[in-house]
């Protein structure tokens, strides 16, 4: 069995969010990137689905350079090897359009990506894929089973689940649940140094979308502080004040 | 050029989601000069389906084969663009629910449009150009982000647009698309619903707790706050990692992005990627007995005390108000 993994490389949950030029760029500075964690999800649950030489696990990411330090933390987690798109991502279309190009003809069995990035969220590229490549895609999922010929998928609905039965080739995006993030031991990271990381460069694709400038939200007004006494006040403040309840 | 938006439904009905994303969907039709039409998959009643005139949808196109019953999002995705083709509709409007994330990029695909995901405000047009403001970076920023393609699809952020009523009844049409056998692979075995559960993402009032509960055992307390309120139930990471709560409750940058009317966060400091997952609610109330805890800095309404005596005298003071009004 063959599973390829989408990785994203992603400001650290802590950063900070500014822009520069205007509002029209993400300040990178003095920002730690990471591997994205939706995608840490989907990389353990393709490693669990390998394990015991059952198949390999590939990575794919779409960047430039400065992402081989998270496609090295993939390779230490227990990916087998990883494959470099070598080009700097600019919308879901185009990244969705390079993996799909990639992985069209190496008979992938299971394709994984997280539920979304945490930078844009678009929650995109699995369902591109799938349709790129005309094969069945489930966006957020909470489970996942493979016997060897079906998979069983736990899709999350609002308010519930739906599980889903399907054959592969088939693309999903894990959310939590699917299994637990790995932490790279010592001997995955030694190993990581000399797995294959191939450089592949990218095809032509035209994005669709462009972001003209960015804002960051209004502050918020000062708290009003209400008394642990007079908890009734709260209830009346948020129906003749605020005009929520 | 028209509008054509998809709506989505719960066992054969609409829900106020499906009435945001039409009213929204009138709006850009409007802004466009143009006519609004709509489409529903599954069994849906006739009433039901013309009462989308109510929020500016002409016409409903009704797709009520058997086959596509239940949600396969490559077999919907094909019906969309089919009824997007045929009615000449460049841009599509869904839902960024669950079903939507799945759905709109695969119509995106096909109709070689641009997407634009997590959508919170009409679209400007000004100078020829398309430009939707959207949520990035988990809540922490919004983007402007333009579509350059002709066909354009835009899937709307539950919470996020007001419902508009005042049309009449919506015109009623049968539509039957081609299917594919390829389209069917994946197939539905069960759909598992909470009865009683008010769904997180589109719930109006959200009451949340974290790790000053202490334990999982104290949940009542919020879950009675959350019924006399008819609120969903949320948590933070710590607390799902903890398994005191299932991942579905988790909000924050790496969970579920929630903007309801009201947000109460209990025994929650306020890290920063928990505030990421909720800085779109129009109110917040912080209750946490450390006067120091980050929440208070983004709350319009704080409490500081002990969640354990203050949360049952809230739900009575909740429940005394219902009653009265």
């Amino acid at each position: 069995m063959k599973v390829l993994v989408c990785i994203s490389n992603v400001p650290d949950t802590t950063t900070k969010i500014t822009f520069t030029n205007n509002n029209t760029q993400f300040n990178t500075a003095g920002v730690q990137f990471i591997l994205n964690p939706y995608d840490e999800i989907a990389l353990a649950r393709a490693i669990e689905l390998c394990e015991g030489g059952k198949g390999t696990v590939t990575v794919i990411n779409v960047g430039e350079a400065s992402t081989e330090p998270t496609i090295r933390k993939a390779l230490a987690i227990g990916a087998d090897d990883a494959v470099r798109i070598n080009i700097a991502p600019s919308d879901s279309y185009t990244v969705a359009s390079q993996i799909a190009e990639y992985a069209k003809d190496k008979g992938f069995d299971i394709i994984l990506t997280g539920r979304e990035s945490i930078d844009y969220n678009g929650a995109q590229v699995a369902a591109m894929v799938g349709e790129l490549l005309n094969i069945p895609s489930v966006s957020i999922i909470k489970k996942l089973d493979f016997d060897g010929t079906t998979a069983t998928l736990d899709r999350e609905i609002e308010g519930g689940k739906e599980v889903i039965s399907l054959p592969t080739p088939f693309i999903a995006s894990c959310a939590e649940g699917v299994a637990e993030p790995k932490i790279p031991n010592m001997r995955g990271i030694m190993s990581a140094r000399t797995k294959p990381l191939a450089v592949v460069e990218p095809v032509a694709a035209t994005a669709l979308t462009s972001i003209s400038s960015f804002e960051t939200p209004a502050p918020r007004s000062a708290v009003k502080m209400v008394s642990a006494d007079e908890v009734a006040k709260l209830v009346d403040m948020l129906h003749t004040e605020a005009r929520v309840i | 050029m028209s509008v054509l938006v998809y709506v989505e439904h719960a066992e054969g009905k609409f829900k106020k989601s499906t009435f945001e994303v039409v009213s929204y969907a009138k709006s850009v039709a409007d802004k466009l000069n143009t006519g609004l039409t709509a489409i529903s998959i599954g069994t849906v009643a006739q009433d039901e389906l013309s009462s989308l005139g109510k929020y500016g949808a002409a016409k409903v196109l009704s797709v009520s084969a058997e086959k596509l019953k239940s949600f396969v999002n490559q077999a919907y995705a094909s019906v969309i663009a089919e009824a997007a083709k045929k009615e000449g509709a460049n841009v599509v409007v869904l839902s960024n629910s669950f079903t939507g994330k799945g759905l709109a990029p695969r119509v995106a695909v096909k109709l070689q449009a641009g997407l634009v995901a997590g959508a919170v405000a009409l679209p400007e047009t000004d100078g020829g150009k398309f430009s939707v403001k959207n949520t990035v970076f988990s809540g922490k920023a919004f983007a402007f982000t333009q579509l350059d393609s002709e066909n354009k699809v835009i899937s709307l952020n539950p919470n996020s647009y007001q419902v508009n009523e005042g049309g009449s009844a919506a015109q009623v049409e049968e539509f039957q698309p081609a299917t594919n056998d390829s389209d069917f692979k994946a197939m539905v075995k069960d759909i598992v619903r909470a009865s009683n559960k008010v769904s997180l993402p589109e719930a109006e009032i959200v009451v949340s707790a974290g790790r000053g509960l202490k334990g999982p055992e104290n949940w009542g307390m919020i879950e009675d706050l959350a019924n006399a309120l008819g609120a969903a139930t949320a948590c933070s990471k710590p607390v799902s990692d903890a398994g005191w709560r299932p991942h579905e409750e988790h909000v924050g940058q790496t969970g579920i992005s929630v903007s309801p009317n009201l947000y109460i966060a209990i025994g929650i400091s306020g890290a920063i990627q928990h505030l990421a997952g909720i800085s779109s609610s129009k109110v917040i109330v912080a209750i946490n007995k450390d006067p120091e805890a980050p929440f208070f800095k983004v709350a319009d309404y704080g409490i500081v005390g002990d969640a354990f005596e203050i949360v049952p005298k809230l739900t009575e003071a909740v429940k005394a108000y219902k009653a009265n009004n």
